[in-house]
């Protein structure tokens, strides 16, 4: 991450601790001088973002735990005593619920972004990969976390979906009790859940850094797509990007305070507010809306170790991504055809939300099955082959070319560092 | 990319330093609930006092019960321990303060100050020794022949009054009263 | 290439409108549902302080036989936010319940009168005992009914919840239910120990006999005495019941979305300050 500043310690402290420890350097480097195209759009602010809600996260499930049990006879309990007698309990744990579903709106419109201006193509596979990997991650805690409340849902939901690696052929009932810690979901269960739940986060952080860490080593990727060529090009990172992305933050702090203090069960299950009943199965058991898509792409295949595979294949197939875009053109912004297709998939991942919400039976089915092969064939058929048929429009030079529209002599460093006239 | 040097007469500009202020405060008011979250929550507080039922404890007895997740000795005391107690001036106790919740807290640490009002054969005290927490021995512990704490050595006398030892304090007293002639609330 | 584009272009409108046109089956049956003004629903929302009074005489007279109220506290009948009783009118509430306490010094459990610090004693000692008494069903607890009753809202509805702040579904299902007692539909054979409802989520009979009658519980503040006002206070009570901070959080609410929105506009313009000689 380090390597670009020029950084020189001034008073004796700081050089003290440059020789021994470089840190002051490192940070300087990755988040301060650190030279950024000068042309991100508000899409990229969602790195930003997503670093934001994981600290919020964290520091809210810190604080949670500490009135948190994880037993299956208190679990229940010491949450609705969160609820109602800790101070600002309900505050914490409505921020920590829908802080979980923000994270992933934001997940979502990063990865997005992302396949649009094509940010996993090299020489940022590392960097993708990365991001996939911080994805899965994100999923586990996610589902995790939803266990701990011990509802209806949770119990259920943990049954589902750890039932899901009961469809691996020969070790399967193995692996399902020995995920369990028993015959079923129970204590053991829980206790290992809330154990985990608490770990993730802080690996999810790990590998943040590396992601980080990969992207500054090739550079940002950008609207054009196209390599910073100048200095022109780029800017600091701060105060240009800082400035911007806290703006997105505290925008995005809007959405998150609506659901907070307006709509905070909204997101989630009425059906968790009923503790757990190993007896009683809901009428209608769904996930969190964030898992929507890959529940409808699972319930597709009326096989259960089709349809497990198939569910982890729809992301397994992103660690590959970088491999299956055969075009030459990195942003999709040049090319035509590219678009459709991009707009038909993100069309098409919502539809498998919605229909992962419906019940598993009659045309829900079949579109299902449908909306399931358009996803993979935008992967498999349809990125490799674009890029034989395509004709992409002119790409420009570069990022100063296309942000004055025909050239010009455009000298935005200098001018910035125009001393103030006032 | 020495731009950003210069980029510093800007931030004197009053709308940098306003929104920096208003950051300032958006973080703070967050930070209390994250604080105030450690505080005792409504359950607690709500716990916060019990009564006792005393009728059984006869003299030269104690009981102990838990108020606030703490122990409180309620000792019914003999005579002879009360003259003990009345027979120390005050000028040889470390802590000349009384140290009891319900009188005013310059009150002296006299043994009419230590007992129950109007029954003084009662003396209610928080069992925690003053020093660093430990539970005292009581039943005629220590050198006073009133508890000892075990952990620094630190010796109470027969009112509950440090006479010698690390603890800076006599035992507090807790707020109670007599609901009726046998039940005491305490808190 | 261009005929591909269309065709791809018309299966994703296939698909938008099927997913468009779908209606909302969704989970369960669909009932009917009657609703209600709220005087806690929107932004600014409070509870009806003598509508929880009211409420909370219609549990205790009609409701706590059966029904117990286990995560509430009868020091929160006195807390801000809620019924506002008077300490002194809920420590006479929590007198007249009796809660198990103990070991005494012998080592019994023994009974005592409930005091604020306690919640209110459930009706049967547990499940098993409940569902002994009443048929074999089991009358859940209220202290988290009304959020964890949530009929299906489908689309497009849903969407538009997300505007108008609609949260209500559970009060508004629980005073549907108590008001759909309903003359079963011609030959529909209504088995014994059971009643028809139209407003039932889990199926068309519910083993509560109709529990409101008017006038049955007397409102000394004028308020009318029939069904339908006992089962929206009813209603709003549970509601309060199991969202006890809902005033604090939409104030606390009104203050943050002021604060961000103000704080936001001026990092906007901070970000154009800082941004204004460069070309991007």
């Amino acid at each position: 991450m380090a390597g670009h500043s020029n950084y020189v310690p001034q008073s004796a402290a700081a050089k003290w601790l440059e020789s021994r420890l470089p840190v002051i350097s490192l940070v300087r480097g990755s988040f301060v001088d650190f030279p950024t195209p000068k042309n991100l759009n508000y899409f990229w602010t969602f790195g930003g973002i997503l670093f934001f809600i994981l600290i919020a996260q964290i520091l809210t499930g810190v604080v949670l735990a500490m009135h948190y049990t994880a037993s299956t006879t208190m679990a229940f309990d010491s949450v609705e005593k969160i609820m109602r007698d800790v101070n600002f309990g309900w505050l914490l744990r409505y921020l920590h619920a829908n802080g979980a579903s923000m994270f992933f709106i934001a997940v979502y419109i990063h990865i997005f972004r992302g396949l649009y201006y094509g940010s996993y193509k090299a020489p940022r596979e590392v960097s993708w990969i990365l991001g996939v990997i911080i994805f899965l991650l994100m999923m586990a805690t996610a589902f995790m976390g939803y266990v701990l409340p011990w509802g209806q849902m949770s119990f259920w939901g943990a049954t589902v979906i750890t039932n899901l690696f009961s469809a691996l052929p020969l070790v399967g009932e193995s692996v399902v009790t020995w995920l369990w810690g028993g015959f079923a979901v129970d204590n053991p269960t829980l206790n290992r859940f809330f154990s985990l739940h608490y770990l993730l986060p802080f690996m999810i952080f790990g590998v943040v850094l590396l992601h980080v860490w990969a992207f500054h080593t090739t550079g940002n990727n950008n609207p054009t797509g196209v390599q910073p060529k100048s200095k022109q090009d780029t800017v600091p990172f701060h105060p240009y990007y800082t400035v911007k992305d806290l703006f997105a933050i505290v925008v995005f702090m809007i959405l998150f305070a609506y659901f907070v203090f307006y709509l905070p069960n909204y997101l989630g299950h009425a059906d968790n507010y009923i503790e757990a009943n190993p007896l009683v199965t809901p009428a209608h058991i769904v996930p969190e809306w964030y898992f929507l898509p890959f529940y409808a792409i699972l319930r597709a295949v009326p096989d259960k170790l089709g349809g497990v595979v198939l569910m982890f294949g729809a992301i397994a197939v992103l660690f590959i991504l970088p491999w299956l875009d055969t075009s030459k053109v990195r942003s999709g912004a040049y090319r035509p055809l590219f678009k459709q297709f991009f707009w038909i998939f993100a069309a098409n991942a919502v539809a498998l939300g919605y229909l992962g919400a419906m019940p598993a039976e009659g045309i829900y089915v079949i579109l299902s099955q449908i909306c399931t092969a358009i996803y993979f064939a935008y992967f498999l058929i349809v990125l490799p082959v674009l890029g034989f048929l395509e004709k992409p429009n002119p790409v420009p030079t570069s990022i100063s070319e296309s942000v004055l529209k025909g050239g010009g002599s455009g000298t935005p460093l200098g001018a910035a560092a125009a001393p103030e006239t006032k | 990319m020495a731009h950003t040097d210069q980029a510093e007469p800007t931030r004197r500009d009053f709308l940098y330093i306003a929104t920096g202020a208003m950051g300032a405060v958006g973080v703070g008011a967050l930070a209390w609930p994250f604080i105030d979250q450690m505080n005792p929550d409504a359950g607690a507080l709500a716990l916060a006092s019990i009564e006792v039922d005393i009728s059984s404890v006869e003299e030269g007895q104690s009981v102990t019960v838990t108020w606030r997740g703490k122990p409180v000795f309620i000792r019914y005391r003999t005579p002879a321990e009360i003259d003990e107690a009345n027979s120390t001036p005050i000028e040889a106790l470390p802590d000349p303060l009384a140290r009891n919740s319900n009188l005013p807290a310059d009150a002296p640490a006299t043994d009419a100050n230590r007992g129950a009002e109007g029954a003084e054969q009662w003396l209610v005290q928080v069992g925690i020794c003053t020093h660093l927490g430990c539970v005292p021995m009581g039943d005629g512990a220590g050198e006073y022949n009133g508890w000892f704490c075990p952990c620094h050595g630190s010796h109470y006398d027969t009112a509950g009054r440090i006479r010698k030892g690390p603890a800076p304090e006599n035992l507090l007293i807790p707020p109670y009263r007599f609901v009726t002639d046998t039940t005491i609330e305490i808190g | 290439m261009k005929t591909m584009i269309k065709m791809v272009r018309s299966l994703a409108a296939v698909v938008a409108l099927g997913v468009a046109a779908t209606p909302a089956l969704a989970a369960g049956k669909k009932i009917e549902m009657s609703y209600q003004y709220w005087s806690f629903a929107g932004p600014f929302g409070t509870y009806d302080r003598a509508q929880l009074q009211r409420g909370f005489k219609v549990y205790q007279q009609n409701c706590a036989a059966c029904h117990g109220l286990s995560r509430v506290a009868f020091r929160n009948l006195a807390e801000d936010g809620g019924p506002s009783f008077t300490e002194d009118e809920a420590k006479a509430i929590a007198a007249e319940y009796i809660v198990m306490d103990g070991p005494d010094d012998f080592g019994d459990m023994f009974e005592r009168p409930a005091i604020l610090a306690d919640r209110f004693p459930s009706p049967f000692p547990n499940e098993q005992a409940a569902r002994a008494a009443n048929n074999g069903a089991y009358p859940p607890d209220f202290s988290l009914l009304a959020k964890a009753r949530a009929p299906q809202r489908g689309f497009p509805n849903f969407v538009f919840d997300i505007f108008t702040q609609y949260q209500e579904s559970g009060p508004d299902y629980i005073y549907s239910l108590l008001m759909g007692y309903v003359e079963p539909p011609e030959g529909k054979e209504v088995p014994v120990g059971q009643y028809y409802n139209k407003s039932f989520l889990a199926g068309e009979f519910i083993a509560m006999a109709p529990p409101l009658y008017a006038e049955s519980i007397e409102y000394t503040d004028g308020t009318p005495m029939t069904e339908e006002q006992y089962a929206k206070d009813v209603a709003a009570f549970m509601m309060w019941a199991a969202e006890p901070h809902l005033e604090d959080r939409k104030k606390m609410g009104f203050r943050v979305m002021i604060f961000l929105i103000v704080f936001a506009g001026m990092l906007y313009f901070t970000k154009n300050r800082v941004w204004r000689n460069v070309e991007h």
